[in-house]
């Protein structure tokens, strides 16, 4: 299996404080990694390295075997790098479609041809696509901001996909998300995941969510990797029971 | 329901631009030159809604733009050259002055950026009174040449004002088309959420820059047309004030929303006239109008008009909804 993303020795430190502590793992194509652990353990954080919103004091990350340590976050997204965030980023006055036209417009062409090209990028329909694929139909030309919160995390997880993204990184995407909604968001990530080979890492407090959607799941505690394994031989581990699933 | 909003508003647009050829026929000198003024205004502040009520960026230095194409053009056309000419040098200069200036946007927001720009203005009013060799100083460029259009002289004020209304079009159709473009979504993605941007793929630096240098760019626009239109330039009316008028344009107006600054400027151009007749007491009814307005209305006067709008759709919509359900 070739490794899409390799993070080796991350480590973010603020002041005196580590926040992520030689963190280093792979992720598999075509896989969905999992990433748990306590409040304030370094997860976002971790991300936020991984995609260049901050710089990491020590390590490296790959993204298909190219170094891409302190790359900006549009550039690796250019790459095929996409996230989601933890809370809600969405562009409330922009309708849904255009929205998620947007998350697609700069990987097509150069910013030139797009300035002379057609006013949608040519990306009407696979917003559309997009819309239909997430049930927001009826919400299409109504402005973000006016979305319920679950309906706005759905926006926000397909304005993650329209780019064709290779990897994608998804913070929290089940926060605050009601039940039905989240069978559907399960369903869907699960769907996008065989049908376009894409591979995900995914931090998620939802246990039931991570076990049932997750090939992997690595723990964090403290900054660290804790353990690293199948969801069932994780949720096993006295270790993680102790620091985190026992609490 | 659409189609027929859209017939009014084609209907409409072109009752205004019918009125803006055909009422000023009979107007005399001194209208003529209000309402050429206006649609210089109009392009200067459409350059500052660019760079602040599409993408987001506050900047106090669109008055020093207009200056500058002001500058340009006086400069070149008193030597013989013709306007189009310094309307290439004023374009260019102000796209690459305005894409310097942008770069302290990548690192301060909101009033620390006002207050760079606001800086960048004053040092362009030194720049335009005191270097004498070529600005002439305090004395001023006179006897400014009007330019001929494709033969027709614009010497007499109807004429001259068809050409900055010709002009007004011109460019408002570029914005038109730049707003509606991939990079117009850009713009406003910077405004709305510039990390979430970022993280797809949007080159906020790049785009924060253009943003700049298109907005000033079309105040060195505005400022070929200022200078043949009085025909005298000097440095006093490219002081901060004039800056400060034109962010107002834009926010009375409605910031962000294309119509804004015909808005805005006309009642920045044309109350003064209107209130004429108050004498000592019009800039105080015009503060208390601009006071009311944003205490009404912090989104302008075509914020004022969305809000209706958006209220009446709302309402049309759940009244649809409801024949749907008594009818289940």
């Amino acid at each position: 299996m070739t490794a899409v993303l390799e993070v080796t020795g991350i480590s973010k430190r603020f002041g005196g404080i580590s926040a992520v502590d030689g963190v280093s793992f792979d992720v598999h194509e075509g896989e969905i990694l999992g990433l748990i652990g306590p409040n304030g353990c370094g997860k976002s954080t971790l991300f936020n390295c991984i995609l260049g919103q901050l710089t990491p004091s020590d390590g490296e990350v790959k993204v298909d075997g190219k170094v891409v340590t302190g790359f900006r976050p549009s550039d690796l997204n250019r790459l095929g790098v996409s996230r989601t965030f933890q809370l809600l980023q969405v562009f409330p006055k922009l309708s849904v479609r255009e929205n998620l036209i947007l998350a697609g417009q700069e990987h097509q062409g150069s910013m030139m041809s797009r300035l002379f090209g057609p006013s949608d990028a040519g990306l009407t329909e696979a917003a559309d696509r997009m819309i239909g694929f997430f049930k927001l139909d009826h919400l299409a030309d109504e402005a973000a901001g006016g979305l319920s919160y679950g309906q706005q995390k759905l926006l926000d997880a397909a304005m993650a996909f329209m780019g064709g993204p290779r990897l994608v990184l998804l913070d929290e995407p089940a926060g605050g998300v009601n039940l039905t909604m989240l069978a559907d968001l399960r369903e869907r990530l699960a769907a996008i995941n065989r049908e376009k080979r894409a591979t995900f890492v995914v931090i998620e407090h939802n246990m039931e969510f991570v076990m049932s959607l997750c090939s992997r799941v690595m723990v964090m505690a403290e900054g660290r990797v804790l353990a690293m394994g199948k969801p069932e031989e994780v949720r096993a581990n006295p270790a993680v029971i102790e620091a985190y699933l026992g609490h | 329901m659409t189609g027929m909003a859209k017939y009014w508003r084609i209907a409409l647009g072109a009752i205004v631009i019918a009125g803006l050829i055909a009422v000023p026929l009979n107007f005399n000198r001194y209208g003529l030159f209000i309402l050429s003024q206006w649609a210089v205004m109009t392009i200067a502040a459409m350059g500052l809604n660019l760079t602040l009520g599409y993408a987001g960026q506050v900047s106090l230095a669109q008055g020093a733009f207009v200056g500058i194409g002001a500058y340009a053009a006086a400069i070149m056309t008193s030597q013989g050259m013709p306007l189009i000419s310094a309307l290439g040098v004023a374009v260019v200069v102000c796209f690459a002055v305005g894409w310097i200036l942008g770069y302290p946007a990548l690192r301060v927001q909101h009033h620390y950026l006002a207050f760079v720009t606001l800086a960048f203005s004053t040092l362009a009013f030194l720049v335009f009174r005191n270097e004498d060799w070529l600005t002439k100083g305090i004395y001023g460029i006179s006897n400014i040449p009007r330019p001929n259009i494709f033969g027709f002289a614009t010497n007499r004020p109807l004429p001259f004002y068809y050409f900055c209304l010709g002009s007004l079009g011109i460019v408002s159709a570029m914005l038109w088309w730049l707003i509606r473009s991939p990079w117009g979504r850009a713009f406003q993605a910077l405004r709305e959420n510039p990390i979430r941007a970022l993280s797809l793929g949007i080159d906020t630096r790049r785009y924060t820059l253009m943003a700049f240098a298109i907005g000033s760019a079309l105040g060195g626009v505005a400022g070929t047309l200022y200078a043949p239109l009085t025909q005298y330039v000097d440095p006093v009316p490219f002081n901060l004030s004039l800056s400060l008028d034109l962010l107002m344009m834009v926010i009375v107006g409605g910031a962000g929303f294309f119509f804004g600054p015909f808005l805005g400027a006309a009642i920045a151009v044309l109350l003064p006239e209107w209130l004429r007749f108050t004498q000592g007491y019009y800039l105080m009814l015009y503060a208390i109008a601009v006071i009311l307005l944003l205490i009404y209305s912090p989104t302008g006067i075509l914020g004022v008009l969305d809000r209706y709008l958006a209220e009446r759709r709302t309402k049309t919509a759940s009244a649809l909804r409801a024949v749907a359900e008594s009818r289940l």
